[in-house]
């Protein structure tokens, strides 16, 4: 019975699959909130009426897009044009599987051999998020062009200036706890995390690194082209920027990849600030509980400042990137490997 | 399985380079290029460096393509134009075949060389530790390589002092 996949093979099959459709529900959940918090912003109710206080709500949207008719514009370069919504969805899936969201585990002695609960551990993580964050800036991209809309372009062009500008201090900010963690994996720089000051205080990096921190939700919100920096879809300048071609399945494509990638990038600042499964109070095999709250609770602040923050004007958004985000991380930077040196 | 990999990313990347050059659209070409980029980073995972692997898509497949493809949608070039017969000497029939002797001349020349230095030259002080590790890589790039790597540095500033020359003429 050689030819049979061992249990171990069979549990990552299953943590692999578990994790695209726990992704896939963030996604949900994550509409759902995003309307039920605006909602009680803006002093509304939000969906209430499919399910129990409209928990449903994005499912029904989802049965309704797939429902409507797909449409393409007549000019459109049909193969860019369709290729541009898969590229969007599997960079946002594909950069989640670095991510470590708990400790090992055997699931309660059913393995011989523990596993991480995390779907690779490669020892270059973090640049591998950063190499399939850069290639979901195609998705967006080729959108822009393919449709032949002059919104369309517009909004593409915008999301690669303003991706290329950002990315630059999103990577700073990775570097500087890349220096201090001594370590390129995930996995080891939540370990280094570990313990406390004081007694009291976890030992997280964003207590070491708040500046940093700051730069990389900033720079974060950038990427993930979500208000007040959503730019390449801004609706009064440019109608819905480069997905105002799309319609059906291939405009909730890159709804999803939105919201995969809001995921991601809070999961990835847990990871790197906030001590990822790192937490008091539970055991350690619940570690996760701990990784969803600190994910969900930068989800909310995602949430909370797209419904507070006016947008700003596009001039505006780049002097910040390069005169005061830029620098701003690189003399993080240098402070930081400063401390690391003296230190030792 | 490690071959099939090899011989699947190497078909990958030669096609696609290839599609570039025949590719009429401008931004066809860009695309492909971006997929015989992502091939070479697979055969640099098959050769078991990561990190030049990641590099490669980082840099290569992400930086610099993201700015070719904004220049070809800042022009919005659909077609290419068919290059107009023998405009220059260079490239009437006499240049051609000087071309062609050139590219004969540097092809034999490569084969000359490379079976000069055999195959050992490439190998002599690498291993597979110094290729895999972050570590022993910035060691080597800061110490052993050090004048190479500030020489092309040096190289990027020129470059970039050349461009803003360029942009700030038309003020002066």
């Amino acid at each position: 019975m050689s030819w049979l996949p061992t249990p171990t093979v069979i549990a990552q099959l299953g943590l692999i699959f578990v994790v695209f459709n726990m992704l896939v529900l963030s996604a949900a959940f994550m509409v759902w909130m995003e309307r039920k918090v605006c909602a009680y912003i803006q002093d509304r109710s939000g969906p209430n009426r499919v399910g129990f206080e409209g928990l449903l709500q994005p499912f029904a949207d989802v049965f309704k897009l797939l429902l409507k008719e797909q449409l393409k514009p007549k000019a459109a370069d049909t193969i860019l044009f369709v290729l541009a919504p898969l590229v969007s969805t599997t960079a946002a899936f594909a950069a989640f599987a670095v991510v470590p969201f708990g400790t090992e585990t055997t699931l309660f002695g059913l393995l011989d051999q523990a596993i991480p609960l995390e779907i690779t551990d490669v020892n270059v993580a973090v640049l591998v998020i950063f190499a399939i964050t850069s290639m979901g800036i195609y998705g967006i991209v080729l959108a822009g062009w393919s449709s032949n809309s002059k919104y369309s372009l517009l909004g593409g062009l915008r999301s690669a200036a303003q991706m290329i500008s950002y990315e630059l201090s999103y990577g700073l900010a990775i570097a500087a706890v890349i220096m201090m963690a001594g370590s390129l994996s995930l996995r080891e720089i939540v370990m280094n995390q570990s313990g406390t000051w004081l007694g009291f205080i976890p030992r997280w990096y964003i207590f070491l690194q708040p500046l940093g921190f700051l730069i990389y939700l900033t720079a974060g919100v950038a990427e993930t082209n979500r208000a007040p920096f959503d730019f390449p879809e801004a609706e009064q300048e440019l109608v819905a920027g480069y997905h105002t071609e799309y319609s059906s399945m291939s405009f909730a494509m890159f709804f999803l990849a939105e919201y995969v990638n809001m995921v991601t990038v809070s999961a990835v600042a847990t990871s790197l600030y906030l001590g990822g499964w790192l937490g008091p109070f539970l055991p350690d095999w619940l570690g996760w509980v701990w990784f969803l709250f600190k994910v969900f609770l930068i989800l909310f602040f995602y949430v909370w400042m797209r419904w507070t923050l006016p947008r700003y004007r596009y001039d505006q958004l780049m002097e910040f990137g390069w005169k005061w985000l830029l620098p701003a991380a690189v003399l993080n930077l240098f402070a930081t490997a400063a401390l690391v040196l003296w230190i030792g | 399985m490690e071959i099939l990999a090899f011989y699947a990313f190497a078909a990958i990347t030669v096609i696609a380079s290839l599609l570039v050059v025949g590719q009429g659209n401008p931004m066809h070409s860009v695309m492909l290029l971006i997929v015989s980029f992502g091939a070479l980073a697979g055969l640099y995972v098959l050769l078991d460096a990561p990190f030049t692997a990641v590099t490669q898509i980082i840099v290569y497949a992400g930086a610099i393509m993201v700015l070719f493809l904004f220049v070809v949608m800042l022009l919005n070039v659909p077609r290419e134009e068919a290059v107009a017969p023998a405009i220059s000497a260079l490239l009437g029939p006499t240049g051609m075949r000087l071309g062609v002797v050139l590219s004969v001349l540097l092809a034999v020349e490569v084969v000359w060389a490379l079976s000069r230095v055999g195959i050992g030259w490439f190998t002599q002080g690498t291993s597979a530790a110094s290729v895999s590790s972050v570590a022993l890589i910035g060691n080597s790039l800061f110490t052993r390589h050090a004048f190479a790597f500030e020489a092309t540095s040096v190289l990027i500033l020129v470059a970039m002092v050349g461009a803003v020359v360029l942009a700030g003429r038309e003020r002066h």
